[in-house]
Order: structure tokens, then sequence, then C-alpha cells
């Protein structure tokens, strides 16, 4: 199964992170990523750069920021194609982002359903 | 063959290979639900057709054949509009398969359990889908056991179901390293339906639960036998259950443990529960079944020694606390401590734990209470606990019985 990892970083923890080290195990984590032959994944600038927009009756709302303003904010996403989700669990895990905040796994429709 | 007796067959098939045949049916495609349905028109079929053409040899080979010639003609139905071609070929290589070699059916209900227990199913559902996968309890019996409308438990079902599906949620069992912690969730989930039967003796469908219970836990015994957890969940509920006939007196009232007549105890039921425990301990570390069930090994000492070895107990809480942490548990090693230290001691532990507010609803926490101030000499505050007990009590045999003691103490 396709999964879609969905970064969530708590903003504060990241930055006061030791930062070198945090991408050189970054650099380690994509590299096995594509090894595996899963696509690199994408890092997003943080959420002060987020812009939300809405239409609501035709109306079109253009709000400055995220779209909700939690303690962790969606930061970054990759792709795995894992047997299970066990599978995919395990490479959550060892995603160095999930030591400042969270990783949610979401199945990918596969093309055909609906 | 009458249709009375085709039907008897069916429904002791069903009993012993319901889990089976789930397992197997929906091992590969993870799809509970349609691997469920498939059964159920199969089961239709065998009460359609044995009757008239006889009970099949192999029974279960019959109703799994029949079940996965269901799943293909409601997967190619499906085809035209989402793509289970793969699924398709799995199911039709299956079935190739079982007609060239009559091998008895391999049994996935472990992998099944695993796959209900799994931390990314709520943990609230995770017994319930147990009781439904294996046993093949319906929505309206489970929801009774939960205290749930069947419509609601119906839909929890089928969600989680879903997910199972949806998610990606393997059929398999865990590796080394995880297989504690993930076989901890099946084991609590088999041992909150022994709870529940426990805590409902005199219920209509206690019984039942406590039963399944049971065998349950020796299911997974037999299908892990190197665990020792799971061989002391298995004792836990056996030394419990030996109890059973002498919970009540013959009038139905509540006799507390220190009470019961030893000469009620099922022995061979506490001798299994020893050997099991014995097992357990040789196989590996203490757990928390491992340890409770040690707690109930000390406790059924007292049929042949006469008295308890209450340090000994007094020591195994401990043990259990620090493993838990859990505030029921340090409830009951201050219970023990009163034996050993006396009740005065025991209401300083409980002092410690009162804060916890899960605690001011939980019934035992009150009679316990009652129970040491009485000891304590302290009527006023232990009138006040029973009454708190009595207003927490739903079982009507331990209501009279708490406010029997709560009437002696005038008298004490």
């Amino acid at each position: 199964m396709r999964y879609m990892m969905l970064i969530h970083h708590d903003e504060t923890a990241l930055a006061a992170a030791p930062q070198q080290e945090l991408w050189q195990e970054y650099a380690a984590f994509n590299e096995a990523l594509t090894k595996a032959g899963a696509s690199n994944g994408e890092r997003l600038k943080g959420s002060a750069a987020a812009t939300t927009i809405r239409v609501q009756n035709g109306k079109k709302h253009v709000l400055d920021g995220p779209y909700v303003d939690t303690k962790e904010q969606f930061a970054g996403y990759f792709f795995v194609e894992a047997p299970d989700l066990d599978a995919a669990i395990a490479w959550a895990a060892q995603c160095p982002s999930a030591r400042y905040g969270s990783i949610e796994i979401r199945p990918v429709v596969a093309p055909g359903a609906y | 063959m009458s249709g009375d007796e085709a039907a008897c067959t069916a429904e002791r098939v069903a009993r012993d290979s319901y889990g089976r045949l789930v397992a197997f049916l929906a091992a590969r495609t993870r799809d509970v639900a349609g691997a469920e349905d498939a059964l159920a028109e199969a089961f239709t079929a065998a009460l359609r057709m044995w009757p008239v053409d006889g009970v099949p040899l192999n029974p279960d080979a019959w109703l799994l054949t029949a079940a996965r010639r269901r799943q293909l003609d409601a997967g190619r139905r499906r085809q035209t509009r989402t793509a289970g071609a793969a699924q398709l070929k799995i199911i039709a290589e299956e079935l190739d398969e079982m007609a060239a070699n009559p091998e008895p059916i391999p049994d996935r209900r472990l992998a099944l359990m695993f796959a209900c227990a799994h931390p990314a199913i709520e943990r609230g559902m995770r017994t319930p889908l147990i009781l439904q996968t294996i046993l093949g309890l319906n929505a309206i019996e489970i929801g009774a056991a939960f205290l749930v409308s069947p419509a609601t438990m119906g839909q929890r079902l089928v969600r989680a179901k879903a997910r199972i599906k949806d998610i990606g949620i393997p059929f398999r069992i865990p590796e080394r390293e995880e297989l504690p912690e993930r076989l901890d969730a099946v084991l609590d989930a088999i041992y909150a339906v022994y709870s529940k039967g426990w805590a409902e003796i005199g219920e209509a469908d206690a019984p039942a639960l406590v039963s399944e219970a049971i065998w349950l836990g020796r299911l997974i015994v037999s299908l892990l036998p190197e665990q020792p957890e799971a061989k002391g969940m298995l004792a836990l509920m056996l030394y419990a259950e030996a109890r059973h006939g002498a919970r009540r007196d013959p009038g139905g009232r509540y006799v507390a443990l220190e009470q019961q007549d030893t000469t009620l105890w099922d022995i061979p039921q506490i001798d299994l529960a020893e050997e099991l425990l014995s097992a357990a301990n040789r196989s590996g570390p203490s757990g928390r079944y491992q340890i409770e069930a040690a707690i109930q090994s000390a406790h059924a000492a007292r049929r042949l020694l006469g008295v308890r070895n209450w340090p000994a107990i007094v020591a195994l809480y401990d043990h259990l606390l620090a493993l838990t942490g859990s505030p029921v548990v340090a409830l009951n090693r201050a219970v023990a401590l009163a034996e050993t230290e006396g009740p005065d001691a025991a209401l300083v532990a409980i002092a410690d734990i009162a804060q916890d507010r899960r605690l001011q609803t939980y019934q035992p926490f009150w009679a316990a209470q009652a129970h040491l101030l009485a000891r304590a000499g302290k009527k006023s505050e232990s009138h006040q606990a029973f009454t708190q007990a009595v207003g927490l009590t739903a079982d009507p045999a331990v209501r009279r019985y708490l406010l029997a003691r709560r009437l002696a103490l005038a008298d004490a």
C-alpha cells in the first residue's frame, strides 16, 4: 500500500534542536528512503509563511496564517510504499521529525477506486 | 437427516470453526466484513443443502469453499468499479490450492486477534472486535455486554473493520521485539471479557462471557505456548473461576473471599491454574498477569494450609504496583497491608491514593475503606464509607451484604 506521511512539527522544539545534527540525521533518513525506492520527502517553510484560502458563496476569503493554529504545524511530507501499516509505522518512527512533533500516516486512495 | 440435525451440526461447526474460517478468509485481503458476509451466506446455504444432501465429511472445508465462491462472485460484481482484480486472483488461487490439497485449514485466528488488538484500533473496540470476529457474537450480544445500544455497537464494529482494511493493518503475529506489548493488548481484551462476566454474576449473559473468555484464553495458550503472560492470564481466570460456587450462599447472598467455604472451591480448576502458573514462572519474567495469578495462588493456599502468607501477598502487590502504577492495585495492596500491619497502616496507605479521581466512583474503594475504618474502631467514618459504597453498587447481593455490615457497626 502507498502511504503519505504528514509531518507535523512543534516549531519551537524544532528551532531549539541542535540543527546540524538534526539535518545530518535527515540526510541519512532521506538516503534510506531513496534506497527503499521511495521518493524524497519535501520540507515546507514554517507556518508563518502560510496563507489559507476559502471560497464561500462565491466570495474568496484570504487568511494570513495556517489552516489551524495549533502547537504542531504541518511541516512536510514523504511517501512510502509499504506492505502494511506496521511497515509504515516503522518508517514514521525512524523519521527524525517524530521526535519534534508527530507523523500522521494516511493511506493513499488507489487509482481507479472511489 | 432432518433439518434440525443439520441445523445442530451447522451450529456446532459455527461454534468451533467460526473464528478459524473468518481468519482464513480475511487473512490475505484484510477484508473482515467481506469474509463475515461470505461465511454467513455459506452457513445459510449449508442449512438449505445439508438436510437434503447430508452433512459433508469435512464441514469446515465445505463452508470455506462455499464462502470463497461467494467472495469471488461479490468481487466480480464489484470489479467494474474498484481495483479488486488482485484480490480476486488471490482468492481464485486459494480455491485451486484448496481443491488440490485437502489439508486442514491453517489456523490464522491469532493473526486476526493481533489485527483486532492493533494499537491503530481504538482501545475500547478491540475486545468487541475479537468477540465478533473470533466467536461470531453479534452486535446485539456485544452491545448488551458493553452497555452500548446494538445500533451504535454495530456501527462502531463496521467502522473498525473498515479501518483494518483501509489502513492496511496486518494479519500477523508481531516481531519478537514488539510481541510482548502487542500480546498485552490481546490478553487485556480477553481478560476484559472475563472481568465483565465475573462482575455480572447472576446476569443472564455472564456465564457465556466467562466461558468465551476462558475458551479464548485456552486458545491463546495453545497458539503461543512459549508466552508466559498468556499462561499467567489463563491461570488468573481459572483461579477466580474456581471460587465461583463459593461467591454466593444458597440464598443468593454475597460471600466475601475471607468468609468463603473453601470446600466449595473447584479443586481441579485450582490445580490446573497452579500448573499453568508454575509453567509460566519457569518460562520467563513476571508480567502483570503472572503476578496477579501468583496473588490468587497465595489466596488459594488457604484451602490447604488454612492460613495465607500475607507478607508474600503484600510483596507481590508491591511488584504489581511498580509495574502498573494502577490506583486499583494500590488499593488492593493497602487491603493486604491491613493483615500484616493492621488497619491503621492500611488507612494511611489509602489516604495516599484517595486524591485519585478515578477512585471516587469506584465501589471497592469505598467498601475497602468502610471495612478498614470499622476494624480501626472509627464507626461514624465507616458508616459514611459504607453508605458511599452502597450507593455505587449495582449488584443487589453485594448491596444487601454492605447494608448488613453497616448495620452490624452499631452492635460492635
